[in-house]
């Protein structure tokens, strides 16, 4: 190769460029961020354990079996039994099903409606923006839990309910980060520009202003993962989230099983760790995508 | 901006959110599946029972709650009767929702003040440890621990230390509430453990704000100028980047306070103290919403005070803003 060649190619700066094949660029991500890459990994295997929970697990998670009481982990019970004899590894798998699917719901359902929210008031401004920031302020003034309990007393107990419960504390967060972002971009030449060429408002907002506002809301939604399921998991653990006999993560901490606990202690170190290496998982990515996505908060 | 025109503002700001939030509680009840009468008279005995209330009972209930009347005057009533503490009787129990509820604020409040205490106290000093050795292992080791406290919800934490204390020192908390005056020792042991574990997730976030905020303030080039003008390291860290990276500490540190709440909710449980969230969680269960209703408009006031006062402290400390 000519070494005077005055425009050479931009990977060859660098003296190397990374081979194309994806085993390798996986290799490089996981040194130059590994928390974010464990936490990727974490969250995969537990959406996988969540999808196959019937194939993983050979008994019914709500069965009861007298003959199996507290049965120790080992055996045909690798993670124990609990005291009405029912299957902790069926359990286990069986309520990731049910957290993951809460979080991801909820999350999506939260963070969508806040982030419409903050692209509409960042970019139409005046009035609209007023009432919406009071509104999430509003919101906002409530503690997280207390919130989600009122909801839940005015709704009721259900799956669906507890999924709207969370949805509505995590609106107000996604819709504060998506303004400023709306708000920035608004302000910028090329949706002067887009204005000018006689674009209608909505194809402006659409187009030119909602892409612009991905980045921060995947990171916002991200983290927003990790809050649902802690929520989702003190609403069941308090007897007010995914009603009982279902297995989740929550409940199988919380009721008469709690008289167990220092007898067969697998009865809780499960669930705990199960919703521990979730929400752990969650926030290791949520940061990691945090330092990629958003040089403004990257640290030094 | 003059700064007696920002803390009117921000007073005016405060008023208004508190009254959305007095609008939103107030119209949560009536966009409630059923009539509000069902819903009432359903409380605590389930739904069956909504419809065994005759039609001269529901219409007594009606006229009781001043159901008749304009909603624009059901909601002036309600508003006024919430500000003056006259909170009615529990559907329930029949007893003074006000009474019962500043019996057990003080559990509420000293294990909130306990739980701030530990988290200021050992999220502050881990951050900026963090912060100041940057991608070294006190930084790695500081930012585990810390996402840790995090992620790890209340009820767990709680949880795996009562299962170790019963397990391992054949400790368990012991079962009556002991008073704070009465028996101050017995009173410090019963709420130390769940102040820790309180303090613990709170000191999470103070190390995560309080180590992004010494990093930001050491890439700041008054930093820089002190530090080439020869200025002794440590007084370098003391005058200049301490005292600029700990006033917004103090912001999130008091809205970490007042939040504090949901914690304790969890917590009251897990430990049998008689507090203020342990009576809104059987509230909830019940559907009492004659209970449920004054207590979250209370908290919902209390964060925004609590916002609102820090606000006002930070204005004060900050020279920029008081001299700007």
């Amino acid at each position: 190769m000519d070494s005077a060649d005055p425009f050479p190619a931009t990977g060859s700066l660098e003296g190397g460029q990374p081979p194309p094949w994806a085993g390798w660029r996986l290799a490089r991500l996981a040194r130059t961020h590994p928390l974010g890459v464990t936490g990727a990994a974490v969250v995969a295997l537990l959406a996988v354990i969540a999808i196959f929970a019937p194939v993983l697990s050979s008994y019914d998670p709500v069965v009861q079996d007298a003959e199996r009481v507290l049965h120790p982990p080992g055996g045909q019970h690798w993670l124990g039994a609990d005291n009405l004899g029912r299957d902790i590894w069926s359990r286990i798998a069986h309520g990731a099903r049910v957290s993951l699917s809460v979080g991801f719901l909820s999350v999506l359902l939260g963070s969508a409606a806040g982030g419409i929210a903050g692209v509409v008031a960042g970019y139409y401004g005046r009035y609209t923006d007023v009432f919406l920031q009071q509104a999430a302020d509003a919101l906002l003034a409530f503690p997280t839990l207390v919130l989600a309990l009122g909801i839940m007393a005015v709704l009721g107990t259900s799956t669906a309910n507890v999924i709207l419960a969370i949805a509505l504390t995590l609106a107000p967060r996604a819709a504060r980060v998506v303004r400023s972002q709306s708000l920035a971009v608004s302000s910028t030449e090329y949706v002067a520009a887009a204005k000018i060429v006689g674009a209608g408002s909505l194809r402006v907002a659409l187009r030119h202003v909602l892409p612009h506002c991905i980045a921060p809301f995947l990171v916002i939604a991200t983290s927003a993962l990790g809050t649902a399921v802690v929520l989702e998991a003190s609403l069941s653990f308090l007897g007010i989230g995914v009603p009982a006999p279902a297995p989740s993560w929550g409940g199988m901490l919380a009721g008469p099983g709690r008289d167990y606990f220092s007898a067969a202690p697998w009865m809780a170190l499960c669930p705990g760790i199960a919703i521990s290496l979730a929400v752990y998982g969650f926030n290791l990515l949520g940061d990691a995508l945090r330092d990629v996505l958003d040089p403004r908060q990257r640290p030094l | 901006m003059n700064m007696r025109v920002y803390v009117l503002r921000r007073l005016l700001q405060g008023v208004l959110t508190l009254l959305l939030v007095s609008v939103a509680v107030f119209a949560a009840l009536r966009v409630a599946p059923g009539d509000p009468v069902d819903v009432i008279a359903a409380g605590g005995a389930g739904a069956e029972a909504a419809q065994a209330g005759s039609a001269s009972e529901r219409a007594a209930l009606r006229a009781e709650l001043g159901l008749e009347r304009p909603l624009w005057r059901q909601y002036a009533g309600w508003l006024s009767a919430m500000v003056t503490l006259d909170w009615g009787d529990s559907f329930v129990t029949g007893r003074s929702v006000w009474r019962e509820f500043a019996n057990r604020l003080p559990v509420t409040l000293q294990l909130s003040l306990m739980g701030i205490a530990v988290a200021v106290l050992l999220g502050v000093p881990l951050g900026v440890a963090a912060g100041l050795r940057q991608d070294t292992w006190v930084d790695y080791s500081v930012r585990v621990f810390a996402l840790a406290g995090v992620s790890l919800p209340h009820f767990w934490l709680a949880t795996l230390v009562l299962l170790a204390s019963v397990r391992y020192f054949t400790w368990s908390p012991p079962p009556g509430y002991q008073a704070l005056f009465t028996e101050p020792w017995g009173n410090f042991v019963q709420f130390l453990w769940p102040a820790l574990v309180l303090g613990y997730s709170g000191a999470g976030l103070l190390t995560r704000m309080t180590r992004y905020a010494v990093l930001e303030v050491m890439r700041q080039e008054y930093v820089r100028t002190a530090r080439a003008k020869g200025l002794h390291p440590g007084d370098v860290i003391r005058r200049h980047i301490l005292r600029n990276a700990l006033l917004p500490v103090i912001t999130v540190a008091g809205i970490a306070f007042a939040t504090l709440v949901s914690g304790s909710v969890v917590l009251e449980q897990v430990f049998a103290l008689p507090g203020t969230g342990l009576y809104l969680l059987e509230a909830v269960k019940l559907r009492d919403y004659a209970v449920v209703q004054p207590i979250i408009v209370f908290f919902a006031a209390w964060v925004i005070l609590v916002n609102l006062t820090v606000d006002m402290v930070y204005t004060w400390l900050d020279p920029q803003v008081r001299y700007g």
